[in-house]
C-alpha cells in the first residue's frame, strides 16, 4: 500500500530584543553561567513580570508577514509543570488568545510553489539550560525568560524535502523581518515536529508521532526520512503505531521513544494574573506596519521582471537584504541591471566574504560600479582589467577612472601597438599555428591568450581575434 | 466540583506532593469543602457574559526594551541547595 505522510510543524524561535520578555536582564548568548539573572526570570517570590513592549510589536510584525489577523485582545496564561529549567513551576504563554493567529507561508519547493497554513505565533518565554554530570545536572538561567516565538503550521506539510524549505523560507523572513537572527549554532530556532502516515488518498489522520527540540534543519529532514519508513514498515509489518514523543539521535541517525514522564499532560492552564491583557491601538498597529518588509519570494520575483535577472540571481540578492539593497540602489541607472547584478554578486560579494568585511564598510561609493562597468562598455578597459580596476576599488575606494589612469590600464585599440604582438605570439608557438591551419579553431583563443598576457591585459581582446584570425589566413 | 469528584491522588501527583493515607484524606475534606464554597458562583447566570482575562480593568502595561542590571551571580545562587561552576546544581535529570 502507498502511504503518504502528514507534518505539521512548531518552530520556537527566540526574538531580537535587548532585555529578557518580563525583565530588564539581557537577551544575550554566551554570558558566564547565571550572570543575566535577576528575581524575576530566577522566579523568586514576590516579583512581577512587565512585559516587553518591543516583544510584542515583533510578534505581531511576525504576524503581518506570515499573513496572519490580529485579534483584538491577547493576554497571556500559565502551563504549569515542574521541570528544572523552569524556575517559576510554570512557563508564562498565550493558551487561547494569541497575539496572532490564522496567516499563511508561501515558498518555493518542489520546483514549484507552496502554501502552509499557520495555525498561530504565540509569544512565551524560554526555559534555562541544562548541562549533565554523572550524578548532578546543572542549571543556567541566563536564557529563562528570554522572548520566544512559537509558530504553528496546520498539517500542510507532505514531505521531508518541504519540511525543509518551508524551514528555510521561514527564516529568511524572520531574519530579514528583523524577528529573529535565527542563529542556529547558538540555539535561536528549534522545533518540535508532528509526523503521522495514512494511505494515499484518505482523509484521515493516522497515529501522531512527536519529534521533540530539534536544532538543526538538515536533523529535521533526516529524523522525517526516518519516520516515515519507520512507520510505513511498523504498519505494513501489520503493527499498530503508538501516539508518542520520540527523540532525534544526530549521531546514530535514528528516533528513539522517549520515556514519557506523565501519562497525558495536564498543563492546568489559566490567565495569568500579574500581566495584564493586550490590546493593540490602531496607531500602535501601525507603527508596527511601516516595519513590514518586502517578503523574500516577493521581492525574487520582482527583481527578475523588473531587471530581467535570471532566477538564480535573483534568488542570492532576495536572500541577502543588504547586497539586494546595494543593488537596487544602483540598477535603475544600470544600462545592463543583469550585467551589474553579475558583478554585485560574484566580484562584491566574494571580496566581502574573503576579507570579512560588512556591505556597510565598502569604500567607493555604490555608483562606482556603474563607472566601472562604463568603462568596459565603452572599451576603455577589457573585462580582465575590469577585475583587477575593483580588485584596486575594494582595497581602496578610489574612483575607478582614476586606477584606469594611474596604473595605465586603458585598453590597447591600437592596431599599430597591436600587431607586433600578435606576431611575437605566433612566432613562439608555431606548433598552435599549425594546429589552427590543421582546422582546430580553438587554437586561436590559445594564441589570443598569450598576447593578452604581453600586453598586461590591455590588449582589445576582440581586436587581437580579428587580428590573428586575418594573419593565420 | 464537589468533594467526591476531587481526586486528591492524582492532585498530590502534579503538584509533586508524597502524601500519607492521613493526610490525603484530610486535605481531601478541607479541599471539598473549598470547592463548596467556590461552587456557590454556579448559582448566578452567566450567560452572554464574555469570561474576563483580569479582575482589574486595565490594558497595555509594558516596558520599554531597555537593559537594567541583573543581580550578581554569588547573590543568584547563594539559596541554591547546591551549586557549582555558577550553576545551580539539581538532581540529575533523565530525559
Amino acid at each position: 500500500m502507498e502511504y503518504e505522510v502528514v507534518i505539521g510543524l512548531e518552530t520556537h524561535v527566540q526574538l531580537r530584543t535587548r532585555s529578557k520578555m518580563w525583565c530588564g536582564c539581557a537577551n544575550e548568548f554566551g554570558a558566564p553561567p547565571n550572570a543575566n539573572v535577576c528575581p524575576v526570570c530566577l522566579g523568586l517570590p514576590g516579583v512581577l513580570p512587565v512585559a516587553n513592549e518591543e516583544a510584542l510589536r515583533l510578534t505581531v510584525l511576525t504576524g503581518f508577514l506570515l499573513h496572519c489577523a490580529v485579534p483584538e485582545l491577547a493576554k497571556f496564561d500559565r502551563k504549569n509543570y515542574f521541570y528544572p529549567d523552569m524556575p517559576k513551576n510554570y512557563q508564562i504563554t498565550q493558551y487561547d488568545r494569541p497575539s496572532t493567529a490564522n496567516g499563511w507561508v508561501e515558498f518555493e519547493t518542489g520546483g514549484g510553489r507552496a502554501r502552509v497554513r499557520i495555525a498561530r505565533a504565540h509569544l512565551e518565554e524560554d526555559v534555562g539550560k541544562n548541562f549533565h554530570y554523572d550524578r548532578y545536572s546543572g542549571v543556567d538561567f541566563n536564557r529563562a525568560g528570554v522572548p520566544l516565538l512559537e509558530i504553528v503550521t496546520e498539517p500542510d506539510l507532505r514531505s521531508a524535502e518541504m519540511v525543509y524549505d518551508y524551514l528555510n523560507a521561514l527564516k529568511d523572513i524572520l531574519r530579514q523581518g528583523g524577528i529573529s537572527d535565527c542563529d542556529m549554532e547558538k540555539g535561536m530556532v528549534r522545533c518540535d515536529v508532528n509526523v503521522s502516515i495514512r494511505p494515499a488518498g484518505a482523509s484521515e489522520l493516522g497515529r501522531k508521532v512527536e519529534i521533540k527540540n530539534m536544532n538543526s534543519f538538515s536533523g529535521v529532514r533526516k529524523a522525517l526520512e526516518y519516520e516515515y519508513a519507520r512507520q510505513v514498515e511498523v504498519l505494513c509489518g501489520g503493527g499498530q503505531l503508538a501516539q508518542e514523543t520520540r527523540r532525534w539521535d544526530d549521531a546514530a541517525e535514528i528516533t528513539e521513544s522517549m520515556r514519557t514522564k506523565e501519562q497525558a499532560h495536564d498543563y492546568r492552564y489559566f490567565p495569568e494574573p500579574d500581566l495584564m491583557p493586550f490590546a493593540p491601538t490602531d496607531a500602535w498597529l501601525g507603527e508596527v506596519q511601516a516595519r513590514v518588509i518586502e517578503l523574500p519570494l516577493a521581492r525574487k520575483e520582482r527583481l527578475m521582471r523588473q531587471y530581467g535577472l535570471p532566477a538564480a540571481d535573483a534568488e542570492t540578492l532576495a536572500g541577502d537584504a543588504a547586497l539586494g539593497a546595494f543593488f537596487e540602489g544602483i540598477a535603475p541607472r544600470a544600462k545592463q541591471p543583469r550585467i551589474l547584478a553579475n558583478w554585485v554578486i560574484n566580484n562584491l560579494r566574494a571580496r566581502l566574504a574573503e576579507t570579512s568585511t560588512s556591505i556597510q564598510a565598502v569604500k567607493f561609493p555604490p555608483a562606482a560600479m556603474l563607472e566601472l562597468l562604463e568603462l568596459v562598455d565603452t572599451g576603455r578597459i577589457s573585462g580582465r582589467i575590469a577585475q583587477e580596476v575593483f580588485a584596486e576599488m575594494f582595497a581602496t575606494g578610489d574612483a575607478p577612472e582614476h586606477i584606469v589612469a594611474r596604473k595605465g590600464l586603458v585598453q590597447v585599440s591600437d592596431a599599430a601597438a597591436l600587431e607586433p604582438l600578435c606576431d611575437a605570439a605566433i612566432a613562439a608557438h608555431p606548433r598552435t599555428v599549425a594546429d589552427y591551419r590543421a582546422g582546430k579553431t580553438a587554437a586561436l583563443n590559445f594564441l589570443k591568450g598569450q598576447v593578452m598576457k604581453l600586453s598586461h591585459g590591455k590588449a582589445n581582446p576582440n581586436l587581437v581575434g580579428e587580428m590573428l584570425q586575418r594573419k593565420l589566413q | 466540583m464537589a468533594a467526591a469528584d476531587l481526586d486528591i491522588q492524582y492532585v498530590a501527583h502534579l503538584a509533586r506532593l508524597d502524601l500519607t493515607p492521613d493526610e490525603e484524606a484530610r486535605f481531601s475534606a478541607q479541599l471539598g469543602r473549598i470547592l463548596d464554597y467556590i461552587a456557590q458562583l454556579r448559582e448566578l447566570s452567566v450567560d452572554g457574559i464574555e469570561p474576563t482575562a483580569h479582575a482589574v480593568p486595565l490594558v497595555n502595561v509594558t516596558r520599554p526594551d531597555e537593559v537594567r542590571p541583573s543581580m550578581p551571580t554569588r547573590a543568584a545562587l547563594r539559596n541554591a541547595p547546591a551549586q557549582a561552576n555558577d550553576l545551580f546544581l539539581v538532581p540529575k535529570i533523565v530525559e
